[in-house]
């Protein structure tokens, strides 16, 4: 290494991955991941939500966590979005497509996709 | 994509209770489970809270899971990894004495983290140390960067002394002026030393930093040499630190190959290079010209000073040494400024200080906390307490060197002053607690005892008059004492404190002067009546069976190891006290409290 901006990229290469540990981001996204969560496809959501937040740079303001059964297995895979100050959004049925839209409108955006949350579901 | 980290204590402590064979469990089961390329397991430095090792810390949630068992790493993965379901049993429990229990499952909100406040142990428990891009990362290595290509030398010697930043080994000397004086020094080769020879019995945040941290420590002495004009860096780390020493091994090697140790780095114009020296553990090597003599491939003997090393020094050439703390600390007063630094800790002494705790405390660990802090606040608050519902007694700062403080000093803001002020110092920041049934005499007895064995011999005061010390210390445990042997003693301490040649015979006397002016009364409890009002000093005390109460079971005659008691069933027993050698199995073993301790 000859140079500072070398220092720079494995610096920025690093921060993300070490970022993880210094706690919650502002925002904590949490995938339902219990017997039913799993059994209806939780996993694959799970893991679209940790690579979403990472491509689209949110790793230090979101957080990808999962729980256990919260009682509503009709409806897994169930991921719901806590963000300080604001109500909490939970979205329903989800899989890897609707999960990129949450990422990218909801969480980059601010904007909820409506369609997908719980209150249209039982519409 | 990884999507959760696995921090598993790789620090001594942990080590030693089993978390090298966690973490190979844990590796085998998450692939097990198809979930090693979303979880990543991390091998820390220590964590702190040593008491409850082997600790494991899951993110993001922060999970704190304390005493860790192999048995336990399949549960962790199938409930918490797999499906979310923190394994309550395993999360830290914190019950302080009266108070409901209740638990914390994140690590900063335990009342042992809680008023902490980490800048020399920032990133032990949170960067893997044998992985030096993690250490980049957090920032690492961007102060080197920022001295050696933005600021003079001179820039950063004002730097250091601006901050305020004193010496963490002991004596407290400010380290700017230090790095100046060397610097002013013309030579064509200087040299940059880490005193890693912690010695002190029950301080380990120096082998802490080694192990969770130790590119912290080189980039630090990189950026002393810079200051200095030095090309050359050495590490004297005891040889029984064994991980320690893997680990700095390990971060040479590959801030060699990053080019951050070697000619020209940052295309500079700066060389620098560091080498490990391995001491043998002779206490006295702590003191800094015994450390050079034994560098310099001499028996460990100190010098006299002056000349201070930084005018004559290893290889009689210009030379700093610095503890490991002390320098811990520079990355990031560099990186953040010195006002930053100086706004820490109290008006003669600057930023935090980490302290061993260990002895009668609960939470047994390290903790760093801002200069000033009051030691009441340290045992109590962070630290727990003192376990058994037993009462405190005293405190021992600064191990062998130091003195005791007793309980009506216990709001004392710490700094280097305000110890000295009280008869102890600061020392390299052992922390040993004692309650009520610890006995003055004999804590005093067991500090002289060390110091005597560990006295290198080469000047009269210490070689002797340590010895004559111990004598009158055990006499006094004995029953042996009179009371003038407490003035003889006084006498001898301040005569050894005045004459010895080194630091280690100067401070020597400090554990008697200050039991001696703190507990004064235990001392002729001993003298007087004979008698050792802790129940410690074996050849002062008796057993003896209480008739009234004694049902005449044997179990305490089957148990005595030396046939000491006697009787027939259902009889009172009696103790043979000619033969009694006072090990305590019969009270032990007494089912009725039958039998009694004076």
């Amino acid at each position: 290494m000859k140079s500072l901006a070398e220092l720079q990229a494995i610096r920025d290469r690093m921060k993300n991955s070490v970022a993880l540990r210094e706690g919650t981001g502002d925002i904590r996204i949490v995938v339902g991941m219990a017997t039913c969560g799993i059994a209806a496809g939780a996993r694959p959501v799970l893991n679209t939500f940790v690579e979403e937040v990472e491509k689209q740079n949110l790793v230090g303001k979101a957080t990808v966590t999962q729980t256990g059964c919260i009682g509503m297995c009709r409806f897994e895979p169930i991921v719901e979005v806590f963000e300080e100050g604001k109500d909490r959004v939970t979205y329903v049925k989800m899989d890897s497509e609707k999960a990129k839209r949450v990422v990218a409108e909801h969480i980059k955006g601010g904007r909820p996709v409506y369609e997908y949350t719980i209150g249209e579901a039982q519409k | 994509m990884i999507r959760s980290h696995v921090l598993i204590c790789g620090g001594t402590g942990c080590t030693s209770s089993n978390s090298p064979a966690i973490r190979k469990k844990m590796e085998e089961s998450l692939a097990a489970h198809g979930l090693a390329e979303e979880i990543k397991v991390v091998q820390t430095g220590c964590f702190g809270l040593c008491a409850l090792g082997p600790i494991m810390i899951v993110y993001p949630e922060g999970v704190f899971y304390s005493r860790v068992t192999v048995d336990d790493v399949e549960e962790i993965v199938e409930n918490h990894l797999l499906k979310g379901r923190v394994v309550d049993r395993l999360v830290y429990n914190e019950a302080a004495a009266g108070e409901e229990k209740h638990e914390v499952s994140s690590l900063a909100d335990t009342g042992f983290y809680k008023t902490q406040l980490r800048v020399a142990l920032r990133n032990c428990g949170v960067i893997n140390p044998e992985n030096i891009d993690e250490y980049i990362g957090v920032d690492g290595y961007q102060a080197l960067g920022k001295v050696l290509t933005e600021m003079t030398p001179q820039e950063v010697i004002a730097l250091m002394k601006a901050s305020g930043l004193r010496g963490r080994g002991g004596a407290g000397f400010p380290t700017g002026l230090k790095w100046e004086f060397a610097a002013k020094n013309i030579c064509d080769e200087k040299y940059v030393i880490c005193n890693a020879d912690e010695g002190d019995p029950g301080a380990f945040m120096d082998r802490s930093v080694l192990e969770g941290d130790p590119h912290s420590v080189l980039e630090a002495m990189t950026i002393a040499g810079y200051a200095i004009g030095a090309h050359h860096g050495y590490i004297y780390v005891r040889a029984e630190y064994p991980i320690a020493v893997k680990r700095l091994e390990i971060a040479i090697k590959q801030a060699r190959e990053y080019g951050l140790l070697g000619k020209n780095i940052f295309d500079s114009g700066f060389d620098f290079d560091i080498d490990i020296r391995l001491g043998a553990g002779a206490f006295v090597c702590g003191e800094e010209t015994a450390l050079i003599t034994s560098i310099e491939g001499n028996r460990g003997e100190p010098r006299n000073k002056p000349p201070f090393p930084a005018n004559k020094g290893l290889f009689e050439k210009p030379t700093i040494i610095n503890n490991v703390e002390t320098l811990a600390n520079i990355p990031q007063i560099i990186n953040k400024g010195p006002e930053w630094f100086s706004s820490m800790g109290t008006e003669t002494s600057k930023g935090t200080k980490v302290f061993a705790l260990g002895g009668k405390i609960t939470n047994t660990g390290l903790v760093e906390i801002p200069m000033g802090t009051t030691l009441r606040e340290i045992l109590f608050d962070i630290g727990g307490g003192i376990p058994g519902g037993k009462q405190f007694k005293a405190a021992q700062t600064g191990g062998p060197s130091g003195g005791c403080i007793p309980a009506k000093h216990l709001d004392t803001p710490i700094d280097y002053e305000s110890l000295k002020a009280i008869g102890s110092m600061m020392g390299s920041g052992g922390l040993i607690v004692m309650d009520e049934d610890n006995c003055m005499v004999d804590v005093a007895r067991f500090f002289l005892e060390f110091t005597v064995d560990e006295s290198c011999g080469k000047c009269t005061p210490c070689r002797i008059g340590t010895r004559r010390l111990l004598e009158m210390l055990n006499n006094i445990t004995e029953g042996k004492g009179t009371l003038e042997d407490l003035d003889k003693m006084e006498d001898l301490c301040h005569y050894i404190q005045k004459n010895a040649m080194c630091a280690l015979g100067q401070t020597a006397p400090n554990p008697v002067l200050s039991t001696l002016k703190y507990f004064r009364e235990e001392y002729e409890a001993h003298v007087v009546e004979k008698r050792c009002p802790a129940g410690v000093c074996k050849k002062l005390l008796s057993y003896e069976i209480l008739a009234d109460k004694c049902r005449g079971c044997t179990a305490c005659a089957r148990k005595c190891p030396v046939g000491a008691i006697s009787g027939t069933v259902k009889q009172p027993h009696v103790i043979d006290k000619s033969k009694c050698v006072k090990c305590g199995v019969c009270m032990e073993t007494c089912k009725f409290g039958a039998i009694l301790k004076k």
